[in-house]
């Protein structure tokens, strides 16, 4: 059928069946962080260990449909030794294959910084993802762990 | 008129069940969901190429054409407000509203017109009854009796204002057979102030004992308020028998507009009850000291009414009554039992079905179907234009007992057909290609 095989790409599905980096980290040391579609009952937990500014280590746990999974998933090995500023950059960029603006839960923009700061980033396999486009119901689906590392993010940030 | 119209019509279809007789159907229906789809003009869409197949009527029903026309009727030729004019026009729109009052009161059996106060919907309709009621007549630490199947509708209320009077909130739970379990119903019962209770579950399609749960409750002189959203739709409701003393439900579920819903109550209660809302409409008198509320059911009708909706419900009424309740209700059965069936014989221990296996139950289909996540599998079923909901259908304490954090739910109604089943099966087996 038109259309199902961009949502459903065997990339993406691959994610879903095999998961990357489920698990948990002990908090502290590690930074917890969580996030919920209320409207379909979807979670996300993204556990965050931090080393001098670099993502020293990244665990996915939560439940919920294929996007939502498997989109944490190819984020969590996207981040995984990253500095915060590199992560940052990811995150706009991969939300800007989404057309959404990287807002906080205030909807301030916390993106990278200026237009186009995030035009060398190479999204890889999360370019997948940009199916989801055509079905803007799943959206929040493929967006949910991705608002769960800005807000994890400002918090590590803030400390 | 429109309504008038409308009733011609459903009876016409009436007629045209009563005539043909499905050669397939070893039990024949009296009557036809096939030649009823053709009332309701979003039926007859197309969804990716393929005729609509709508399985989510318990999120909200289609309209008939009768009930769009006499909602069009009304903003074409006699919008005006009511209850203040006296111009034709307004004396008109007066007249249509409350003759829908009227259609709706004979619609429930309720033995009085002043008892059906209308409301945006059943969500309104129940937080009526929990500030005005509630507040009223609930202390410090009473009790109130809820069932694990009910919608956050009939939960949060009892929630907000606990949280204002630390109300004891008890549970009445639901065994493996997803009935209610009254197994303990005497203790539960025991200091009871107030009984909230769905007559039918949007969920498991379950059918609790909403009279004779009230009889017990009335016996300890416990008030009951029953969540109809899903029984009026759908089965002969008559309040009488049902037992309550509060009925709230939604005409949106009814074929009828959203934007309208109605409480019924004992007028006896309603008369002793404070005003919810405050405004036009609902007072006799205001002076710079207060004022004097009005009479029934206007006491609860703060500011200008939801006049289209009210006369689009009074059109759906008679659209229902025209096919017939108890003809519906049989149909539904008949329909849910095949449905069961044909996804038990499809798909075997692939698919589970969260909800009563047998014996008369409602007509939502809640299931999980291999580990496929409920979001994914109404994606694709879309992909072959059929309509299920996924999620938690706003009763998430219900999907913490089913250990389940969303299901799928199909959920049927007086236009679906055999036919539509045939093709979820078909839609749902194509899911598994992909997963």
């Amino acid at each position: 059928m038109s259309g199902l095989e961009d949502l459903y790409r065997e990339i993406i599905l691959d994610h879903y069946r095999s998961p990357r980096n489920r698990g948990d980290l002990p908090c502290p040391p590690a930074h917890k962080g969580e996030g919920f579609n209320p409207l379909c009952g979807d979670d996300v937990v993204l556990y965050l260990l931090a080393d001098g500014g670099v993502i020293a280590d990244v665990k996915i746990g939560g439940n919920g449909c294929s996007i939502s999974q498997a989109s944490a998933s190819m984020m969590s090995c996207a981040i995984m030794g990253k500095t915060f500023a590199e992560a940052r950059a990811i995150n706009e960029a991969f939300k800007n294959i989404l057309s959404i603006p990287d807002v906080d839960s205030n909807g301030q923009d916390v993106g990278a910084g200026e237009t186009g700061a995030n035009q060398e980033v190479s999204l890889g396999d999360l370019q997948a993802l940009q199916g989801v486009m055509k079905f803007p119901v799943r959206i929040k689906c493929a967006t949910l762990g991705w608002n769960v590392l800005t807000d994890s993010l400002d918090e590590l940030d803030s400390c | 008129m429109t309504t008038t119209d409308a009733a011609a019509a459903a009876d016409a279809h009436t007629a045209a069940a009563d005539a043909h007789t499905p050669a397939a159907s070893p039990v024949p229906a009296p009557l036809d969901g096939a030649k009823l789809k053709a009332d309701f003009p979003l039926l007859t869409r197309e969804i990716n190429g393929q005729p609509i197949v709508y399985l989510d009527s318990a999120a909200t029903s289609q309209k008939p054409h009768s009930v769009i026309a006499a909602m069009s009727d009304y903003y074409d030729r006699y919008n005006a407000n009511v209850h203040r004019s006296a111009y034709f026009i307004a004396e008109q729109a007066t007249t249509q509203t409350e003759l829908a009052r009227q259609k709706v009161r004979r619609f429930i059996g309720a033995a009085h017109t002043e008892e059906i106060i209308f409301t945006k919907n059943a969500t309104e309709a129940l937080n009526l009854v929990v500030n005005s009621w509630g507040r009223t007549n609930l202390a410090n630490g009473d009790a109130v009796l809820l069932s694990l199947l009910e919608h956050h509708s009939n939960i949060v209320p009892w929630h907000i204002l606990s949280a204002e009077r630390n109300l004891e909130l008890r549970w009445i739970p639901v065994g493996d057979d997803f009935q209610l379990d009254l197994s303990n119903l005497d203790e539960l019962l025991e200091g009871v102030k107030v009984v909230a209770i769905s007559a039918m579950s949007n969920v498991l399609g379950t059918l609790p004992p909403v009279s004779a749960i009230a009889e017990a409750a009335h016996e300890r002189g416990a008030v009951v308020v029953c969540d109809a959203c899903q029984f009026v739709p759908n089965r002969v409701c008559d309040v009488a028998s049902l037992g309550a003393d509060f009925v709230a439900f939604s005409g949106h579920k009814m074929c009828g507009p959203t934007g309208i819903g109605v409480l019924w109550g004992r007028r006896e209660l309603l008369e002793e009850m404070p005003p919810f809302l405050g405004g036009g409409e609902m007072i006799l008198d205001v002076s710079t000291e207060g004022f004097l509320p009005n009479t029934l059911p206007w006491k609860f009708e703060a500011g200008t009414p939801p006049i289209a909706e009210m006369v689009g419900l009074g059109a759906a009424v008679d659209y229902l009554s025209g096919v017939g309740m108890e003809a519906i209700a049989a149909y539904e059965e008949d329909l849910v039992a095949y449905a069961q069936k044909t996804l038990k014989d499809k798909f075997g221990d692939d698919i589970a079905i969260h909800g009563p296996a047998d014996g008369p139950r409602g007509g939502s289909i809640s299931f999980a179907y291999r580990d496929i996540h409920p979001h994914d599998v109404s994606q694709i079923l879309d992909q072959y234009g059929v309509c299920v909901r996924a999620g938690h259908h706003c009763a998430k304490p219900l999907m913490k007992h089913l250990g389940a954090q969303a299901t799928a739910r199909a959920s049927l109604y007086l236009y679906n057909t055999r036919e539509d089943i045939d093709c979820l099966a078909e839609a749902l087996s194509k899911a598994s290609e992909i997963f």
